[in-house]
């Protein structure tokens, strides 16, 4: 595995001794051109490039980022997988991306720490149960584990979990998908970093694409950063937040706008919280780091923001609704919060393929839910910009979609309401 | 929480407002008659710019009235509001 070696319990041994770490991936310098830039050091930018280099035999491959690498979405989330969504299309992007993560510490030869620990989503309403209900049949027909819970059964799983009847909204059920839980979302990127490093593949941070260069028939031939120009056969981009301003350096405009998506983490405790509980309908989501902290996602903001920050009032409103689900974390003080730039598509379902650009690729749209898929996209994304034409799992998700009408409607699934 | 200047009611918190959507999105005249792509641009395109946006709010909790609002997205600031019809603000 390149400079850095492989992990193993013998290498573990060996470097408790006191013996230092290597570097795990090269910050490289750009080199003039490259067989395939990547824009964006994110998990799926980073994914790509390592798919691109396993599975497709291209390793010229430079993945280019405006900060470091991590930085973004990647480092600002909160962790969750599952695959219960509702469309067939989705279903199997989203499943193919959760058989992935099974195997992926192992694959990448990196602790990723992927715990199954069980993806809980809680009923309020009338209208909450007959939606879960219809995502616990749809799934079980795709082959997909989700599992109608009462609220005592629910309770048995989350004990923390207040299901009386005396709540402002009580619990009336709950959807269950075991195979669904958390992962160090550091370690995904750190992870395919240093695999994809290992395999030739440039990481290049702090290097803003500043252009899209194109060619007399106007293919996209490379890009310019404050770095200076580098040439590509071909470019990814996987810019997330920052997508519509990338695309719009080649000229196309994107179905796409930039909300902030806050987070917040409580001061770690003893382990409280046995698996991850999501509310649509009161707005909470909740699950408990291995440092111990409790980590709560909050809700969009109203309008488009590229600030990296979001209303408090957002964040109150979530925390309101925990400490109505949760009473015992009501005396838990909140450590950090953040916000991270989410791109939502018109459907709330990614979009992935090709451009109106000849050699142009895009993978964006993941809105408030792109960490989960972070496996599946990097290699149906690789596949698509590998071939130059869409993976079939991809292939619904095309731009085109919004010309066809044929879009791919997640609004329910999307666990943020927008 | 932004303070938004309601051009009727003066300046109040976010939270009595609903975010409404970019400016100047216009409706095609003959939808019927329009290619694909122009429907697809009027649907679903938006500009999504890091930097001056120009969008619709309604003040739902107070006069109920929508109008125009100048906002950079980078750091939220609100250059200015104007009312239906009116130019913005510079």
């Amino acid at each position: 595995m390149g400079e850095a070696g492989r992990f193993s319990f013998l290498s573990l041994l060996w470097h408790g001794t006191g013996k230092a770490w290597a570097r795990q991936w090269r910050d490289a310098k750009p080199k003039a051109s490259y067989d395939v830039i990547v824009i964006g050091a994110g998990g799926h930018g980073l994914a790509t490039a390592y798919y691109l280099a396993t599975e497709h035999g291209i390793r010229d491959v430079a993945v280019l980022d405006k900060g470091w690498l991590g930085g973004g979405n990647t480092g600002r989330n909160t962790t969750i997988i599952r695959s219960n969504y509702l469309r067939p299309e989705s279903a199997a992007l989203y499943e193919h991306a959760l058989k992935l993560w099974e195997n992926l510490a192992q694959t990448l030869n990196y602790n990723v720490m992927y715990s199954a620990r069980g993806v809980l989503m809680l009923a309020h309403n009338h209208h909450d149960v007959q939606v879960l209900k219809r995502h616990v049949h749809a799934n079980r027909m795709q082959g997909i584990d989700n599992q109608w819970l009462t609220p005592a059964q629910a309770k048995a799983f989350c004990p923390p979990l207040d299901v009386g009847s005396q709540v402002r909204y009580p619990v009336l059920g709950a959807a269950l998908q075991r195979r669904g839980g958390v992962a160090r979302h550091d370690a995904v990127a750190w992870g395919y970093a240093r695999a994809a490093s290992a395999m030739g593949v440039d990481i290049i941070q702090n290097c803003e694409v500043t252009g899209i260069v194109r060619g007399p028939r106007g293919a996209a031939t490379g890009v310019e950063t404050n770095c200076g120009p580098i040439a590509a056969r071909r470019i990814g981009v996987a810019a997330a937040g920052h997508t519509s301003v990338v695309m719009d350096m080649a000229g196309v405009r994107m179905p796409l706008e930039s909300f902030p998506l806050q987070a917040l983490v409580s001061e770690p405790v003893k382990p409280v919280m046995p698996c991850v509980v999501m509310s649509n309908t009161v707005h909470a989501y909740v699950s408990q780091s291995d440092k111990g902290e409790l980590v709560i996602g909050a809700g969009t903001d109203a309008y488009p923001s590229y600030s990296q920050a979001g209303g408090l009032h957002i964040a109150c409103e979530t925390l309101a609704a925990t400490c109505e689900l949760f009473p015992s974390f009501r005396r838990l003080r909140m450590l950090r919060s953040w916000g991270g730039i989410v791109d939502t598509t018109p459907d709330r379902s990614p979009i992935i393929g090709l451009t109106p650009v000849p050699e142009l690729f895009v993978n964006c749209g993941w809105g408030t839910g792109g960490f989960k898929a972070t496996p599946g996209s990097g290699q149906v994304f690789a596949a698509t910009v590998a071939r130059g034409e869409p993976h079939p799992l991809a292939a619904p998700f095309g731009l085109d979609r919004f010309l066809t009408g044929r879009l791919i409607d997640e609004t329910a699934a999307a666990a943020v309401a927008h | 929480m932004l303070l938004i200047p309601c051009p009727w009611c003066g300046n109040r918190p976010e939270n009595e407002f609903r975010y409404a959507g970019p400016a100047g999105i216009v409706r095609p005249a003959a939808p019927a008659s329009v290619d694909d792509g122009t429907w697809m641009a009027y649907l679903y395109l938006r500009d999504n710019p890091k930097g001056r946006h120009t969008e619709r709010w309604r003040h739902v909790h107070g006069c109920g009235r929508f109008f125009n609002c100048v906002r950079d997205t980078v750091t939220d600031r609100i250059a200015g509001s104007f009312k239906p019809g009116e130019a913005p603000p510079s």
